[in-house]
């Protein structure tokens, strides 16, 4: 997380414009750009984006006047946000205590090995990005895996892996 | 309204005002107390923790600069216990980071080492986490070197509250969390930073430090930013 410095380049605003950079600036709109409409900001552009772009970043400290460097320090600080692309599917796997004693490290691990990818990255096709949640809060499901915003309950690897195959299409 | 009342610290009794913090307090009274992460005129956070203090009544140990003054309060500021926390509470910054005193250019001259002298501190009980940690020597002046970086935010609070130019900020959390310029960028790159190099000699440490620091050789004079926050205080 801390080795690799990023470039000015990298913040250069792609030349493309569509849909999600609009509904951003709408946002920023609706927000009158407020530098305390941050966190709600950076959501929508989560939402929008799968990740936070870093010209995005630098879009908003121009609009909203908020110094680079607490933006980066906002996105890095909370695990909401991402800085790389996500994924189009993704998959949660809860290592809470309650599913960890009832086996959610044998269900990361199948899931590891059958797409080879590794907790907190993305498959090189960026078809399914697997992440680990410290409880979902429902422990007498466990062990719990979402899937596209979709929890399963009392998962078994088997048919977690079957199911990854069958919705990301891989 | 601003009425002033007495508190105990040490068995002393002393004039507090409303709004003061305990270590504002001590300071007045000429009671020492140890600090890192504080410097006189930036706005307190409470990292370094070192500034620990009894207070009467408090099940909890808490950190002087940020604890605000109450009337009655009944103040420690010296006791086996704080002794000990404070012990342990140096020895954890340093296993944090990589901190080699023969080798760091602000050796007899780090605001840390002195404090560790100070607190007695002859070994360190934990086992250092030795994490892989940049040196940014892209700036003209100045280099950044996280291995001996404590995490103070003096750096932070002197570029947003006095310089103005808000180009340092605190990167993620715990173990990964790291000082960075604009959007983690090379220092040299950034746009913001004005050079003024004030965030330098308000390290405690080796980790800001002129390009052209030989080992050993550093001095840095803190108390020229002091004076200059006093000054804008003034201002008339």
């Amino acid at each position: 997380m801390s080795s690799g410095l990023n470039r000015l380049t990298d913040l250069e605003k792609p030349a493309t414009e569509d849909a999600r950079l609009k509904r951003i600036q709408t946002a920023l709109k609706r927000y009158d750009a407020r530098p305390d409409a941050l966190i709600e900001i950076l959501h929508i552009v989560e939402e929008s984006y799968g990740y936070v772009p870093l010209w995005m970043m630098a879009l908003l400290a121009k609009e909203m006047k908020v110094p680079p460097s607490r933006i980066y320090g906002v996105v890095t600080f909370y695990h909401f946000f991402s800085l790389k692309p996500k994924g189009e599917h993704t998959c949660v796997v809860c290592t809470g205590t309650a599913c960890h004693v009832r086996g959610s490290q044998r269900v990361l691990n199948d899931i590891e090995d059958e797409f080879s990818v590794r907790a907190g990255e993305t498959t090189p096709d960026g078809k399914l990005g697997l992440q680990t949640a410290r409880c979902l809060g429902c422990c007498s499901l466990g062990p719990v895996t979402v899937i596209d915003n979709e929890i399963i309950p009392k998962s078994e690897p088997e048919k977690i892996v079957a199911l990854i195959h069958e919705k990301a299409g891989i | 309204m601003n009425a002033s009342f007495t508190i105990t610290i040490d068995n002393q009794s002393v004039e507090a005002t409303p709004g003061e913090s305990l270590l504002e307090v001590c300071r007045k009274a000429n009671i020492p107390l140890p600090v890192m992460c504080d410097f006189k005129g930036l706005s307190p956070v409470g990292a370094c923790r070192l500034c620990l203090v009894e207070i009467e009544g408090v099940p909890k140990l808490l950190p002087a600069c940020t604890t605000l003054v109450a009337p009655n309060q009944a103040v420690h500021t010296q006791s086996d216990k704080l002794r000990k926390y404070r012990r342990m509470i140096i020895e954890l910054i340093f296993s944090e980071r990589n901190h080699i005193c023969a080798i760091c250019v602000a050796n007899n001259n780090c605001e840390l080492q002195k404090m560790a002298y100070e607190l007695g501190m002859d070994h360190v009980r934990f086992p250092y986490l030795t994490p892989v940690c940049e040196v940014d020597a892209s700036h003209e002046k100045y280099v950044m070197d996280h291995n001996r970086c404590i995490l103070c935010t003096r750096c932070v609070r002197v570029c947003s509250e006095i310089e103005g130019a808000m180009t340092r900020d605190v990167m993620g959390r715990g173990f990964d969390a790291r000082i960075i310029t604009e959007f983690k960028q090379p220092w040299g790159d950034s746009t913001g930073c004005t050079s003024c190099g004030k965030c330098v000699q308000v390290c405690p440490t080796g980790a800001l430090t002129p390009n052209d620091a030989a080992q050993g050789r550093l001095k840095k004079n803190p108390e020229l930013v002091a004076l200059l926050i006093e000054k804008r205080e003034a201002k008339p």
